[in-house]
């Protein structure tokens, strides 16, 4: 007996919206088997994972600051998974945008002036923006996969970066930390709420999220990129030009990718580290998806993902888990996602094996 | 009742009561239909009437609501094809379902449920295809394969399955007549040694030569049986709509103007590694002129239109000249922005995106019209408003302007295809098969509307594969064979024999008929 798929016949949309929830509940499910299994009582720790880290004003804080990254990262990459452009080097592009933004701010040492953080949040979209024009042209210019030239240029900026923090931009007060120096308070996000760091990042990453659904339910450039992404042979029909969309979707998600780096830098960081992210740039793949490649799926999926970073560092701190809870977490969800996804397109038939071809008589 | 009983008892498919509705749509209302063993059975109806649906529904690809399906006399319920499939069912879609990039003989080992050696498999599919005469050759990828070998791969793959059951949907609507008459042969054997042929078609005169029975639907409804050889061509039509059948009208006069579209020595090279190339091509559309381009599939039509659409650039851009002014090089949004609209090959999937409504879809070719653009915003209001008037005006069968693209019936879509092109008021209109898979009636209506374009002063471009659709509406017409394309002459003067002649290549380099004097 071989499982084997079959197409369903139809696969209504209120499952397609349902199958994010399914895949919560199902890792819920999981986390409580697995501290079950840990020798962990799964309520307390389910507690501590995913209730505990909000149950107070700055744990929510925190919440959002940690959701700002991924949300602006998530819909750069929904608006180009939209049109099949698989930019898996978000990581990079985040980078590229911290280590701008960031020179930005050493550059302007002593310097007290608003414009400070403008230039700044320029510096960094144009850096995320350059890391993300190099694969757009590769794959316009010579049909290389951006899914490849993307992720290995994610390991060329962070080497860049540690370069930058161990050598020529370290700090020459900082006792050979391979940090920079802490930027100025003119070069750190304005904080909207006291005694936390959320900062002004997180109205931003709000109307980002707003732009990402107005472009997509309602611009020219959303309709073209949707064409692209499902019918290939429509868009050339109706004089869409794939070379100039995938142009815009690289660009436009490194962009994004490179102001949530600067973000990161000039907020939550406040000065440039070998390592400025935790994996906001491949977690937010994740988000996307999770989020169904929509802006409002990406924002509610960026709070989720936000909260098991949170959780796996209250385990590690409370429960004595190691951090990589987090990734199994992240993980089990995006499996779960995937594997319901399949599931309400396909269902799963066991038959027989054995020949059972045969001629037409009379032949 | 006795006698229902013992005919219910030798049917190989008994179908009673089936009944189907889509949110908004009842596809069919309570149908009941018998098929005998070596029977060839057609199901006509206009589009929309639920032809398509039922026979999904006998292949498992849709359930019924309510209804029995009985099989060899027994109750069954098919869940899926590969289950139809075991019960001796096949099925060649309307829209096919091969993968391009494979050849002949894994895309069959695809489709059939038993895993068997490639060898083993490319024997028998050797045998099968001697047996019934359709040459194949399984190493071929299917991308390099034409329409009618396209779908001898398909019914080659139900055949290796040994059915009893065929199931045809519109097989020849993509068929030259001669591919057609082959078909029909290997129908005939089949039926001979016993199987049973479930038919569509919107071909009636087909139908009166191939099929002994025929259950007409109407609005999902069996609203006729008959034996369609004691019947004609129109008795059938009017049972399938309900009404006289409408002849188009041509225009009187040839007020034929000045060139509009201009095609000078195009030559390019196919973007298919198989493809066929264009060498020398020359034509030109006058306003208020319908041009017809006739020739067998697969014969440098795909790169005509693409070149003449814009979807692939020329050389030079004194190819193309539309009113006199270069545009080879411009792509299809400048084109469109001249005036020139375009009616292309593919429906699913190049005409219209499936999962889209017909809002969106309505906009995918018709934005730079009709308001329904404006600073880089879609105008819902509008969009919408412009499908509904397609919907109206060419009798589209959908629920309304947000029903998916993919959820019409294949003729309404084609319709919704032409009523978009059309109402965008086009001075140069490029079609390329424009009544591909539409019923009789609104097949009427199409012409119609073409030749009403023309007589309003547009250029009206027409390639398509059937010949009596040229002859009843275009004024001029040359033949493309392997991507050369005859000099055109009057419809009026042109006899089929010569239009026969032209297809088969029979031209010199002028383009004109070369007589050949045999002995
Ligand atoms: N998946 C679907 N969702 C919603 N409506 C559908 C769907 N499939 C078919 N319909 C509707 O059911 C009706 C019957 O469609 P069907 O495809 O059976 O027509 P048909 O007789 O095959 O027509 P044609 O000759 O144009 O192919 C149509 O009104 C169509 O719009
Ligand atoms: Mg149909």
């Amino acid at each position: 007996m071989l499982p084997r798929l079959e197409p369903r016949s139809g696969v209504s949309a209120a499952m397609m919206l349902l199958t994010p929830a399914i895949a919560v509940g199902l890792t819920l499910i999981a986390g409580v088997i697995m501290f079950a299994a840990l020798g962990f009582d799964p309520g307390r720790a389910l507690y501590t994972f995913f209730v505990k880290p909000v149950s107070t004003l700055y744990g929510v804080s925190e919440l959002l600051v940690k959701a700002t990254p991924l949300a602006v990262i998530g819909i750069g990459l929904a608006l180009g998974f939209r049109a099949n452009v698989w930019n898996i080097g978000a990581e990079g592009q985040f980078t590229l945008g911290a280590i701008c933004g960031g020179g930005v701010a050493l550059a302007f040492h002593g310097v007290e002036s608003w414009l400070v953080l403008p230039a700044m949040a320029v510096a960094g979209i144009l850096g995320g923006l350059a890391w993300g024009a190099i694969p757009a042209f590769l794959r316009v210019r010579f049909n290389a996969n951006e899914i490849l030239t993307s992720l290995m240029l994610t390991y060329v900026a962070t080497l860049l970066l540690s370069y930058l923090v161990h050598g020529p931009w370290r700090d020459p007060e900082g006792l050979n930390f391979p940090e920079s120096r802490m930027f100025e308070d003119s070069a750190l996000l304005p904080v909207i709420l006291d005694e936390t760091r959320l900062s002004i990042a997180a109205p931003i990453a709000l109307l980002i999220v707003l732009a990402g659904w107005v472009v997509l339910s309602r611009a020219f450039l959303g309709f073209q990129i949707k064409v692209v992404g499902q019918s290939p042979a429509a868009a050339s029909y109706a004089g869409f030009s794939e070379k100039r969309l995938i142009w815009t979707v690289l660009c436009v998600s490194g962009a994004l990718a490179g102001l949530a780096g600067m973000f990161e830098v000039s907020g939550p960081i406040g000065q440039l580290h070998p390592v400025v992210s935790p994996g906001y740039g491949f977690t937010a793949i994740i988000v996307a998806f999770l989020g169904r490649l929509h802006p409002v799926g990406v924002l509610f999926a960026a709070l989720l993902i936000a909260l098991s970073y949170l959780g796996g560092e209250l385990a590690q701190i409370e429960l004595k888990l190691p951090l990589a809870l987090t990734g199994v977490f992240q993980g089990m969800l995006l499996f779960f996602l995937l594997g319901t996804d399949v599931l309400i397109r396909y269902r799963i038939r066991f038959r027989r094996r054995g020949a059972r071809i045969a001629l037409p008589q009379g032949g | 009742m006795a006698a229902v009983a013992s005919d219910d008892a030798t049917a190989r498919l008994a179908l009673t009561d089936i009944c189907k509705t889509f949110p908004g749509v009842v596809a069919n209302d309570r149908v009941s239909l018998t098929l005998r063993p070596g029977e060839i059975h057609a199901l006509l109806g206009e589009n929309g009437a639920g032809k398509s649906t039922l026979v999904k529904i006998v292949y498992g690809v849709l359930r019924a609501d309510s209804g029995e399906m009985r099989w060899n006399g027994q109750i069954v319920q098919v869940g899926s094809p590969a289950q139809a499939r075991r019960l001796g069912i096949g099925m060649v879609f309307q829209h096919f379902s091969l993968f391009d990039s494979l050849t002949v003989a894994e895309n069959i080992a695809l489709g059939i449920d038993e895993k068997v050696p490639m060898r083993d498999l490319t024997e028998r599919i050797g045998e099968v295809s001697a047996h019934y005469g359709l040459a194949l050759d399984p190493g071929r990828h299917v991308h390099t394969l034409s329409v009618g070998e396209r779908q001898r791969v398909e019914i080659v793959r139900c055949l290796l399955q040994n059915p009893s059951l065929l199931i045809m949907d519109e097989p020849t609507s993509v068929l030259t007549p001669q591919e057609a008459d082959r078909l029909f042969e290997t129908l005939r054997q089949l039926a001979a040694e016993g199987v049973t042929v479930l038919y569509i078609s919107h071909k009636l005169e087909e139908i009166r030569a191939l099929c002994e029975a025929a259950t007409v639907l109407r609005g999902g409804r069996v609203v006729a049986t008959c034996d369609p050889r004691t019947e004609t061509a129109r008795s059938l039509a009017q049972m399938m709509i309900g009404a006289e059948l409408a002849t188009p009208e041509r225009g009187g006069a040839d007020a034929a103007g000045n060139d509009r579209l201009t095609v000078r020595n195009l030559s390019l090279e196919s973007e298919h590694p198989f493809g066929t190339p264009i060498r020398n091509v020359s034509l030109s559309v006058r306003a208020g002129e319908i041009l017809g381009i006739a020739g067998v599939a697969g014969n440098g039509q795909p790169e005509l239109l693409a070149a003449l659409s814009g979807e692939t650039l020329c050389e030079d851009a004194d190819a193309i000249l539309l009113d006199g002014r270069p545009v080879g090089r411009l792509g299809p949004r400048a084109r469109r922005a001249r005036g020139v609209c375009v009616v292309p090959e593919e429906r699913m999937g190049q005409g219209t995106v499936p999962e889209m409504t017909l809002s969106e879809n309505g906009f995918l070719s018709a934005y730079l019209r009709s308001g329904m653009l404006r600073q880089g915003l879609l105008q819902v209001r509008a969009m919408s408003r412009f499908a509904s008037d397609i919907i109206q005006a060419y009798s589209v069968m959908a629920p309304g302007p947000a029903a998916a693209a993919g959820s019409l019936s294949g003729g309404n879509l084609q319709k919704f295809i032409i009523g978009r092109e059309i109402l965008q008021n086009p001075e140069i209109l490029i079609a390329a098969h424009p009544t591909w898979g539409v019923d009789a009636g609104a097949a009427a209506a199409i012409q119609q509307a073409l030749l009403d374009l023309a007589k309003a002063g547009a250029a009206v471009l027409v390639v398509s594969q059937d010949l009596d659709e040229l002859f009843a509406i275009s004024d001029r017409l040359a033949v493309i064979c392997e991507g050369r394309l005859s000099a055109s002459r009057l419809t009026r003067d042109t006899t089929v024999e010569q239009a026969g002649l032209l297809m088969g290549g029979m031209f010199d380099e002028a383009g004109e008929i070369v007589e050949t004097h045999a002995a």
